[in-house]
């Protein structure tokens, strides 16, 4: 048993998945591939996408490959780093619009 | 950025036996990941065969007013081969009578040859349908003498084929030195004048993209749109087609590959991305290499590898086409850059 839960090694053998329920595994990585095709939102602009969901949702896997995909996209450092405020503002924003909830909570329980 | 090539850093890897030790070592011995040639013959497509030669490639000379990281053939302004007219001459016999409808002028810098606009003019009179020349567009800033170049191209209908890494200028200078965004946007735009580019225009101007860094180039397609729109709203340049290139791991490439520890991941990369559609178009199949001292090679790539042609014909001044068709087409891992995703070649993607 490997001592780190994340290893770069396994990011390659994400296809496996399948190994063990191989229809619903089909289905996934069939669905993934249709998702990040050229459509109404060209392939370019979801792959800034998927590096901004990944830095949301911490996925190392999901870092290393978006931050490759879009250097073969010729997307530029500077656009992944706005992708990623976005992302940042977000997140940010997710915490401190609850701060409204937080102020209501106070002013009903303060005289 | 080097300011040296290997060569006159008398790098380890400067030495193409060394090269190709470290392409069989490693991942590819202990059977990590499949040979070449192992994983063609997987589709009954080993040995790899020549079929009739369409494009004649001549490399007249390695001397290079660029030292670009990525550079295959390590060229550089200190890089001395250079072709003799007495080797040109028997490359003009060769023109004459070539069935290739394509003669491709490479280098290094190939305007750096002293007798490269006497070869230009004499090639030109053989008729050859297209007749390309591999610029790197800042030779036609970098002095004078060669700031006639576009009118010089026009003049004898020669199909220009430009590199330009990037359309923003950080990219390109980290790749190919500083200044070398801003003289290329300009000598683009001189090309542009002369007609060069232009929609509809006969003379043919079309751009290289090569990955700055470790990683496979894009799409081709969305790459040409990319670059179109830039080009033209920043600089108001106009030009055909984008050939995407896969960057090959040899010579300085590999160095850097080596050395920025990615080797192992991209040879993964490319071994992953391999794509045996591309396999029975890649252009060693229809081309022949000459080097600056007139002997022949599968493509550019086995020049700088130093794997001669497996044929009894050796050299430029015994060249006969029909005995060089078919012949079985000397490979190494390095071929893996070639059949990846949509193939790479001199002239961009090949499936």
């Amino acid at each position: 048993m490997q001592k780190t839960y994340y290893d770069p090694a396994d990011l390659k053998k994400f296809g496996k998945i399948s190994d063990w329920n191989k229809e619903l595994g089909d289905k996934f990585f069939e669905y993934y591939g249709k998702v990040f095709e050229e459509g109404a939102l060209s392939a370019r602009e979801k792959s800034l996408i998927a590096l901004a969901v990944a830095h949301a949702i911490q996925c190392p896997y999901c870092i290393d490959a978006y931050s490759g995909d879009g250097l073969q996209r010729g997307i530029t450092k500077e656009e992944m780093m706005e992708a990623l405020h976005v992302a940042a503002a977000i997140r940010g924003g997710a915490s401190l619009v609850h701060g409204v909830q937080m102020m209501n909570k106070v002013n009903k329980l303060e005289m | 950025m080097a300011t040296k090539s290997l060569h006159k850093r008398e790098s380890n890897l400067a030495n193409s036996n060394k090269q190709l030790e470290i392409l069989s070592n490693g991942i590819f011995q202990s059977g990590e990941l499949p040979t070449f040639k192992n994983k063609i013959a997987e589709t009954n497509q080993f040995p790899l065969k020549a079929k009739k030669l369409e494009v004649l490639q001549i490399n007249v000379g390695y001397m290079c007013n660029q030292v670009c990281e990525h550079c295959h053939v390590d060229a550089g302004p200190d890089r001395k081969e250079i072709m003799t007219r007495e080797t040109m001459l028997q490359c003009l016999e060769v023109i004459k009578n070539t069935g290739a409808h394509t003669l491709d002028l490479t280098g290094g810098a190939p305007e750096m040859n002293p007798d490269f606009r006497w070869f230009v003019e004499e090639a030109a009179k053989a008729g050859i349908k297209d007749f390309i020349v591999r610029s790197n567009l800042t030779i036609i800033r970098a002095n004078k003498k060669y700031h006639d170049l576009p009118e010089f191209f026009k003049k004898f209908n020669i199909h220009v084929v430009s590199s330009m890494p990037h359309w923003t200028r950080g990219k390109t200078d980290k790749q190919r030195g500083d200044g070398v965004f801003d003289k290329s946007i300009k000598a683009l735009q001189e090309l542009n004048e002369v007609g060069y580019g232009m929609p509809n225009s006969n003379l043919r101007l079309d751009l290289v993209y090569n990955p700055s860094g470790a990683f496979l180039p894009g799409d081709q397609t969305s790459m040409q749109k990319d670059f179109k729109k830039a080009l033209k709203d920043d600089f108001d340049i106009e030009f055909h087609n984008l050939f995407a290139i896969t960057n090959l791991p040899i010579s300085r490439f590999l160095d850097y590959l080596i050395a920025s520890e990615n080797y192992e991941d991209y040879m993964y990369a490319l071994v992953e991305a391999y794509n045996p559609v591309a396999v029975s178009n890649v252009m060693c199949t229809n081309t022949i290499s000459v080097s600056w001292d007139g002997y022949l090679y599968d493509c550019d790539f086995n020049q700088m590898l130093e794997l001669p042609v497996n044929s009894k014909i050796k050299h430029i001044s015994n060249y006969n086409e029909e005995l060089l068709e078919g012949r079985d087409i000397v490979i190494s891992q390095h071929c893996y850059g070639c059949t990846a995703g949509a193939g790479s070649s001199c002239q961009g993607v090949v499936a």
